[in-house]
């Protein structure tokens, strides 16, 4: 299976990447850019037939190694 | 004294270490990465670098090398364990300390001298230490301290703040705050402190060819402590 997940920054937790990031767009005139947060995206193939049990595998690889949850947030947005 | 200093690839504060840790006394080993077991030692020293090349976050793929469970169960058992910059980083992404290293608030590099308050001096690291303040060098692009208000709860209630960023005379303000480091946090410990973590580098003020020895302050005052 092929599971899809992406990591992002807590709300609370300052993104200076996003920022200089929002700064550049608007620097090359998209003004009406406010905000950018930055994040990161996984695509893990997983040698495994049962969606279930992938994803509490992938869920597991997440609290363990692919989020840090003091600051971040993850979400399983696709499996196939 | 015997002292041991892992090597994780990019890592590249790990051989001043080594200069600094034989010239005040240790009996100093290079331990790589991958290996299993942890020389006997009084002193375990994470060094500052860039290991695995700070990919997916500072410090998280060297968290989980091979050597790290010897150093984990060494620091639980009450070793003295010390991790300087990214040594300091993979200490949070172990658990060993609370907390994370967060990008600079400014987006920047920073390489620079600054001032660090010692704030508790009841441990092995800093007892005797006379004075009140180091001159130190930092050289990091993720040194903003962070960590959740729980967390600070329990860090202020044991006394876990070893080191602030400060000015010359011990003053505490955001002007010498160089990353946005959370309450100007510098360095922390464990509960027990005999842990320590911290962003400065006292490896790179030992010697009067260099821009300063506050460094050779710390590791004097350390060798002895240890004994």
């Amino acid at each position: 299976m092929k599971i899809k997940v992406i990591v992002t920054l807590k709300k609370s937790v300052l993104d200076p990447q996003g920022t200089v990031v929002q700064q550049a767009l608007n620097g090359m005139g998209f003004n009406n850019v406010n905000d950018v947060r930055q994040g990161k995206f996984f695509e893990i193939n997983i040698n495994e037939k049962d969606q279930k049990k992938a994803e509490e595998k992938v869920d597991e690889m997440c609290k363990k190694l692919l989020a840090n949850l003091v600051i971040e947030d993850y979400k399983i947005i696709g499996s196939q | 004294m015997n002292s041991s200093v892992i090597t994780f690839p990019g890592s590249n504060c790990d051989r001043d270490m080594d200069v600094a840790l034989k010239k005040f006394g240790f009996k100093n080993k290079m331990v790589w990465h991958n290996d299993i077991e942890l020389p006997k030692s009084d002193l375990v020293v994470l060094p500052g670098g860039f290991s695995y090349g700070d990919y997916l976050r500072c410090g998280a793929m060297a968290s989980k090398s091979k050597i790290m469970q010897s150093v984990i169960n060494f620091a639980k058992s009450g070793g003295f364990l010390m991790g300087i910059c990214n040594g300091f980083q993979i200490l949070t992404e172990t658990k060993l300390l609370p907390g994370i290293l967060l990008r600079n608030k400014h987006a920047e590099f920073i390489c620079k001298n600054v001032f660090v308050k010692i704030n508790n001096t009841e441990n092995n690291y800093f007892k005797n230490i006379k004075k009140k303040t180091l001159e130190l060098h930092i050289a990091h692009n993720e040194g903003n301290y962070f960590c959740s208000n729980e967390q600070m709860k329990e860090i202020e209630d044991h006394n876990q703040i070893a080191l602030l960023y400060s000015d010359e005379n011990g003053e505490i303000n955001q002007n010498c705050n160089p990353n946005g480091a959370t309450k100007n946090i510098a360095g922390i410990f464990n509960k027990k402190k005999n842990i320590l973590g911290m962003m400065p580098h006292p490896e790179r003020m030992i010697d009067s060819a260099l821009s300063g020895e506050d460094g050779s302050i710390f590791f004097k005052n350390l060798v002895n402590n240890l004994k």
